[in-house]
């Protein structure tokens, strides 16, 4: 029985988590090369079969549903490579992980962050 | 025998080395932080370290889910900037110090601190950018050789806080019996609150986040006692980094001088924070 703390609306990445989504995280991990970034742009789904995906993660992957990814196991510090690859700020990925548009996000951030408990 | 003579506590979030990449500095968005950041970078830029220990993590880049090392040191001689998947950072390579190195990792493991040892690794932005709060213009090159200390703060389980602190004692012991007379600044980066993903994306605790600037000078021990848990919960699931900062200043004298403390919220979607120590007092 794993001790990993469990804290309602926040993904705590574990041992099990890195098993999940190896190779999502793997395929992220490849883009620190700009060859790799190059080859997965000229064809995401052929890149995807590189890697020892699940059906369910190479979709969320072609589709880019950000909260998929880290439900099979993604992480964050991974999956923000792929959205750097689109151009998306960490502001856009959490405005889509709260059901905000970017912009009311970064003006959340500018009123001094969200709070909670 | 080699000395710390202060310590930097200071948030590495990417953006603020971007900021400065991209000459931003000035902008409205981002001169307030810089603006506060400027008497600690004069104080430093008047007390020069012969050696900077960075103690820091690694996000995805130079260590990856195939290993996950929970302390490492780097022992090499040179660091190269790391490509983190948009094109390295345009700052100097990281040139190390093998020889102090070496002796902190013999002296840590001798004291059954089991430390992983890099001799290959590429450095992001958790090292580059504190380097950048520092020096924000190094030239061709960064004013000193750089340790890198490295947290695992990704994957559960991270390293306890309480051991993180023990950590930073050791080595400040192993600087303690390094023969040579240099001087060592330590910086212990990340945070402050802040969490990436998740519903509670853009959490930022500022209440928790004073009361750990204030402790980490006057009582460091309390902080030693919070969970893991109660770091995620409080400060967000990558607001744990702040045991990072505990390594710091277990290195450091019991009691400590503080010289400069900015907190400032949004860095990107991080509460940034700096706080520079002088290591002042005699240890208890």
């Amino acid at each position: 029985m794993s001790t990993k703390p469990v804290v309602e609306g926040t993904y705590v990445f574990g041992i099990e988590d890195n098993r999940r989504g190896y190779a999502l995280n793997k395929l992220c991990s490849t883009f620190t090369s700009a060859e790799n970034r190059e080859l997965f742009l000229q064809n995401e789904a052929a890149y995807c079969d590189r890697f020892d995906l699940t059906p369910e993660q190479r979709t969320a992957i072609l589709e880019r549903d950000w909260i998929k990814m880290l439900d099979l196991g993604g992480s964050i510090f991974y999956i923000f490579k792929l959205a750097q690859l689109d151009k998306k700020s960490v502001q856009y990925l959490g405005g889509i992980f709260t059901g905000m548009s970017t912009e009311e996000f970064i003006a959340e951030l500018k009123a001094g962050g969200r709070h909670f408990g | 025998m080699a000395e710390i003579i202060w310590g930097l506590a200071t948030s590495h979030v990417p953006s603020i080395g971007a900021a400065m990449d991209n000459d931003k500095t000035h902008d409205d968005y981002w001169s307030p932080l810089f603006d506060d950041y400027q008497p600690a970078r004069d104080w430093m830029a008047e007390h020069t370290p012969d050696v900077v220990l960075v103690v820091y993590n690694d996000h995805a880049n130079a260590i990856d889910l195939d290993l996950m090392p929970t302390f490492a040191i780097g022992t090499a001689s040179h660091f190269p900037v790391a490509d983190e998947g948009w094109g390295p950072r345009p700052v100097p390579p990281v040139l190390g110090h093998p020889e102090l190195a070496t002796h902190i990792v013999e002296s840590l493991v001798d004291e059954e601190f089991d430390i992983t040892v890099a001799n290959q690794l590429q450095v992001d932005h958790g090292l580059t950018v504190p380097l950048s709060v520092y020096t924000p213009e190094p030239g061709s090159a960064w004013p000193c050789p750089v340790i890198p200390i490295l947290v695992n703060v990704l994957q559960y389980p991270q390293p306890t806080a309480k051991r993180c602190y023990s950590l930073g004692q050791a080595i400040g012991r192993a600087i303690a019996s390094y023969t040579e007379n240099i001087k060592v600044a330590i910086f212990g980066t990340g945070g402050m609150s802040h969490q990436l993903s998740g519903e509670r994306a853009g959490l930022i605790n500022e209440n928790f986040d004073h009361m750990f600037l204030e402790k980490i000078q006057t009582d460091p021990e309390a902080l030693t006692r919070i969970t893991r848990e109660e770091y995620i919960r409080e400060a967000g699931s990558e607001g744990i980094e702040l045991i990072m900062w505990l390594v710091m200043r277990g290195a450091m004298k019991t009691e400590i001088e503080r010289i400069a403390e900015t907190y400032h919220v949004p860095a990107s979607n991080t509460a940034a924070a700096l706080a520079l120590f002088e290591n002042t007092e005699s240890p208890s």
